[in-house]
């Protein structure tokens, strides 16, 4: 059907993008190797395949322990948080839902300021993305457990779900100014380590393969969980009340995509950071350009928003290289005007 | 411990109440259809008709019983409710971007797996309730893009496709001109008689109500007052004592009541 034949089209060209990104990802960095040995490489590398590349093995180096880690690293922040938006945005019905919307971004940021200005040193360079992770589960956590109790003592049966869901974003907020307040109190203890902690909540996707190997467990269940509700999605479109009269047991459905967006939220930020807008800018995009079905913008925003941040690293690492611009300054930059140019365009088309 | 109603399809309700905080909205209602029949629950503005209406759906906690065919219907879980009753809220949520396809197909959810995917017989079972609202022309037509009959027609689909004995309809002519008002009534009464579904619609329009309905119960503020055949139900003295309304009843070519408005005398 249609809805079929249309999301086969959007995954193609949004792997065709994701493929161009990446082999640019490669091929871009200050060591200029040369295109062609880095494609060489990369087909020794596929099994029962064996070419001489000519390259160095300082190159080769350079090649698979930085750049390879660092380009996949960026692909699978990107589409985790891309996909945690959609996921997100769906769940609350509101497309301006945001991954760190239920105080994982507070959480994340007050374990690592924790561990940076208690810790310090190498052990703390470490402990960080466990330290993240945590944060960000248990920001979520705390913020469900208060939307909890606060939906119980008040409200009643009849407002229902939608009500629900509105608790839950307020105690996501309340949640975040405590946590960030506590946060701010840390950091003010160590001055001197202010830098590390702004560096790490502006984002960084530079890290290695102990960092793809720890979030790439979390990462596969909390996709695959998502791109399993698609369908479920859709029918929560029409409201929560409306969806279980359409037999659909909503608040556990509910719960399991809210808990899988977390935990991909949590595995993006345990090795990235706070990036921002991805999650808000490409499920938007996505659904503007190949429609409205949550079957089809959730695994489209996981393979477009994995190209956006691939682009957005190169980008931070080649504008003012040989230094680096921190990747959240360049989601924000571009994410911001793009948001609003879709914003007016999708105006312009509905007048 | 079926409520001798006949076939399949029919209503009781016993006792049914509800408490919104600490509010009781509904107390002790009693209602029955038999299978096939059309009941309307009329009432002033706050009465409580639409709760009425979703506590039988299941949708908010009450007290009481809601048995369908003898099964109640309260215990039953979200997916073999919806095989037996279809609910269509007085404003549904109409995604705008969707198309009056996909809405319609969302119908077949109860049948539908958890994580399973639409199969051929769930597409074959829109397309021809689709055909039958004449809707097959506006099947790519997206929600936002519909007026109020046709979305009243859309929503309509949706219920059918979910191909549910009885048929729950909170007040479905809001918002529609007179014309589009009776094609959807009548349009309901077809299928109804077609399909033998049991249909059980709120509607603050009395005359209206007194035209299609076989029973008619009055809630006035949470209780059943009167329930009957509408012209026990549409009487002076209970519309004046109910919705404190100056109105004068008559019988209509057919027999139904008709109820006019008259000015008050003091003017």
């Amino acid at each position: 059907m249609t809805l079929l034949r249309s999301r086969g089209l959007a995954l193609l060209v949004a792997a065709a993008v994701l493929a161009v990104c990446l082999a640019l990802g490669l091929l871009t960095g200050a060591a200029g190797i040369s295109p062609r040995g880095i494609a060489l490489a990369l087909l020794d590398r596929l099994p029962f395949v064996s070419v001489d590349p000519g390259l160095t093995p300082a190159e080769q180096g350079i090649l698979f322990q930085l750049r390879v880690p660092r380009v996949l690293i960026a692909a699978m922040v990107g589409g985790l948080l891309a996909i945690a938006g959609a996921g997100y945005q769906g769940v609350f019905r509101n497309p301006l839902a945001d991954p760190y919307l239920l105080g994982a971004a507070a959480g994340a940021g007050l374990t690592v300021t924790l561990v940076v200005v208690f810790l310090g040193g190498r052990v703390g360079v470490i402990a960080v993305p466990v330290a993240a992770f945590s944060g960000a589960i248990g920001g979520v956590l705390l913020a469900y457990a208060l939307g909890r109790s606060a939906g119980r003592g008040g409200g009643g049966v009849g407002g229902g779900a939608g009500g629900g869901a509105a608790t839950l974003v307020l105690a996501g907020v309340a949640v975040t100014s405590f946590l960030t307040a506590i946060q701010t109190f840390v950091q003010q203890l160590k001055v001197e380590e202010l830098q590390r902690i702004y560096a790490w909540i502006l984002g960084d996707v530079g890290g290695g393969w102990e960092d793809v190997w720890m979030i790439a467990p979390y990462a596969l269940v909390s996709t695959v969980v998502l791109l399993l509700h698609g369908r479920l999605l859709d029918v929560l479109s029409v409201g929560e009340e409306e969806a279980v009269s359409l037999g659909l047991h909503a608040a556990r459905a509910r719960m399991i995509v809210l808990l899988a967006a977390s935990l991909a939220t949590a595995s993006a930020v345990a090795v990235g950071g706070l990036i921002a807008f991805v999650g808000i800018v490409v499920p938007h995009v996505v659904r503007r350009l190949a429609g409205w079905s949550y079957r089809i913008v959730l695994p489209v925003s996981f393979v477009g928003g994995a190209a956006f941040l691939v682009l957005a690293d190169l980008i931070a690492r080649s504008v003012l290289a040989p230094a680096e611009l921190p990747i959240g300054v360049v989601t924000a930059f571009v994410g911001a005007p793009f948001f609003v140019m879709v914003l007016r365009m999708s105006r312009a088309v509905n007048t | 411990m079926s409520g001798g109603i006949e076939g399949s399809g029919g209503i009781e309700v016993r006792g049914l109440g509800v408490m919104l905080g600490e509010r009781e909205v509904l107390a002790d209602v009693g209602l029955s259809v038999g299978c096939g029949e059309w009941l309307t629950i009329i009432g002033p503005n706050g009465a409580g008709k639409s709760t009425l209406l979703r506590a039988m759906a299941g949708l908010i906690a009450c007290t009481g019983e809601v048995l369908v065919d003898g099964v109640r219907a309260r215990r039953l879980r979200p997916r073999p409710r919806a095989r037996l009753i279809a609910y269509a809220p007085q404003n549904p949520l109409l995604p705008p971007d969707m198309s009056v396809y996909d809405y319609a197909l969302l119908g077949r959810t109860p049948y539908i797996p958890y994580l399973g995917r639409e199969s051929a017989r769930d597409r074959e079972v829109t397309e021809s309730v689709l055909e039958r609202l004449d809707l097959t022309g506006f099947a790519s037509r997206r929600l936002g893009h519909l007026s109020g009959g046709e979305r009243q027609r859309v929503v309509l689909a949706r219920a059918l496709t979910q191909q549910a004995p009885v048929l729950l309809l909170d007040e479905p002519t809001t918002a529609l001109d007179l014309g589009h008002q009776q094609q959807v009534l009548e349009l309901v009464d077809r299928l109804r008689l077609a399909d033998r579904l049991t249909v059980v619609t709120t509607l603050h329009d009395l005359n209206l109500a007194g035209q299609y309905a076989d029973t008619l119960v009055l809630l006035a503020p949470g209780r059943a007052v009167a329930s009957g055949p509408p012209k026990q139900v549409l009487t002076e003295p209970l519309l004046a004592r109910h919705f404190g309304a100056h109105v004068r009843v008559e019988p209509g070519a057919d027999g139904r009541p008709l109820v006019h408005l008259t000015r008050p005398e003091e003017r």
